[in-house]
């Protein structure tokens, strides 16, 4: 199985901020969530991808052609949503489809004006009297209906409420039972990713901490909670982080069955993309 | 089909995939030579990722419940009864292993244990 997008020591230097050689690979088929706290770099390494920045170093490829070179013919075959996007405030969605229909060359009025109905959007309204959660569900409408091979989405799920993400999640893994299309979102709603994801690539601090499958991620990981007097028995190359709370600590393990046949500890729970997050964002290493 | 994954158990979502087919084969309720639904679909239509459904049916095919077949898709295998009884004494050897090796620690006699096999028979009846 093929990558539909590598991404090579991508590095990007702002004054107040560095993306430090992030490198990935998501294959075809699959579904990558990119998390991370705001301001991590998740944003930027989208737009790296999409080649909308400037001045940033590494090796892009997607459907395996690079994407500064080769960008017009890749432009055609991606799905984006942006969480700064826009559509002129006068537009109606009808007239998007016009718009639309000249930009794509695979433009399908036919399956844009399904999702509109599906979504419950009205077509002949300006943009401007939608609510947030209406845009969104626009502007994702617009990303796919042009039959794109890859979606690029960043926080594709903020502001829907749980119902409209739920018809959003459904339409993303419609979206990949084409096995030659794959999805990358990021978002910081990580039960949308727990359940949908098959890989989490985990940023922080424009670096990478981890990328690595979910269900690895999931079905191994543990948090083990503890008194002092237990944690203080753990040798510290046996976890990965750990926080010490009012009542207990919690210690961060890779893998949480090898741990408690080392230490028969009372209580490993398994962890949540969350607790994930929090614990390697606020633990001590 | 049904399939009921917990999200809170604690064992891994392709394991509870994988075990409620495997029963169903064994039970006779999916039949040798039937079709299962597709990697992609069964993702869908469980809200879980595609690897976890891949990595179910992969188990599955490991351990000659379901086969393959290239460009088609995933079929109940022709089952060998015998062979899945084999494995489901496999897992009672282990078990009491486990039971063997706590009565000994603790210096309970076999005696004892085996009274506890008949009280726990008796309730059944």
């Amino acid at each position: 199985m093929g990558d539909i997008l590598e991404v090579k020591d991508l590095s990007k230097r702002y004054d107040d901020f560095e993306l430090k050689n992030i490198s990935f690979n998501l294959p075809k088929g699959m579904i990558m969530g990119l998390i991370g706290e705001n301001g991590a770099g998740k944003t930027t390494t989208i737009k790296a991808i999409l080649d909308i920045i400037k001045d940033y170093k590494g090796n892009i490829k997607i459907f395996g052609l690079s994407n500064r070179k080769d960008d017009k013919r890749i432009k055609e075959d991606i799905g984006v949503v942006l969480d700064d996007m826009f559509f002129p405030e006068i537009l109606t969605p009808t007239d998007i489809n016009s718009v639309m229909k000249d930009t794509f060359k695979n433009w399908d009025s036919d399956l844009y004006f399904k999702y509109l109905n599906d979504f419950s959007l009205p077509k002949s309204k300006q943009v401007k009297t939608f609510s947030r959660g209406m845009r969104k569900k626009l502007e994702i409408a617009v990303a796919i209906s042009h039959h794109p091979k890859l979606l690029i989405l960043d926080e594709p799920t903020s502001g829907l409420d749980p119902i409209a993400r739920n018809e959003v999640i459904d339409i993303f893994q419609d979206f990949i039972q084409n096995e030659e299309c794959s999805i990358l979102i990021s978002s910081h709603i990580t039960t949308d990713l727990e359940h949908i994801a098959d890989y989490i690539t985990f940023i922080n601090k424009g670096e990478i901490l981890l990328s690595k499958t979910k269900d690895e991620l999931l079905d191994n990981y543990g948090i083990v909670k503890c008194t002092e007097k237990e944690f203080k028995n753990f040798d510290n190359k046996d976890y990965i982080r750990y926080k010490k709370n009012k009542y207990d600590y919690e210690v961060l393990v890779e893998n949480k069955k090898e741990f408690n046949k080392i230490y028969k500890v009372s209580t490993i729970d398994k962890v949540t993309l969350e607790d994930l997050m929090v614990l390697m964002i606020k633990g001590v290493e | 089909m049904e399939i009921i994954i917990s999200n809170s158990s604690g064992v891994p979502i392709y394991e509870q995939i994988k075990e409620q087919i495997k029963n169903k084969i064994i039970s006779r309720e999916l039949e040798s030579g039937e079709m299962l639904p597709s990697i992609r679909s069964l993702a869908k239509d469980l809200r879980c990722s595609v690897i976890t459904t891949k990595n179910a049916y992969e188990e599955l095919v490991k351990e000659g419940y379901v086969v393959t077949i290239p460009a088609k898709g995933f079929y109940v295998a022709e089952i060998n009864i015998d062979l899945a009884r084999e494995e489901q004494l496999k897992k009672i050897e282990n078990l009491l292993d486990t039971i063997v090796n706590i009565a000994k620690v603790n210096n309970i006699s076999k005696d004892t244990i085996s009274d506890m096999l008949d009280i726990f028979y008796e309730e059944d009846k």
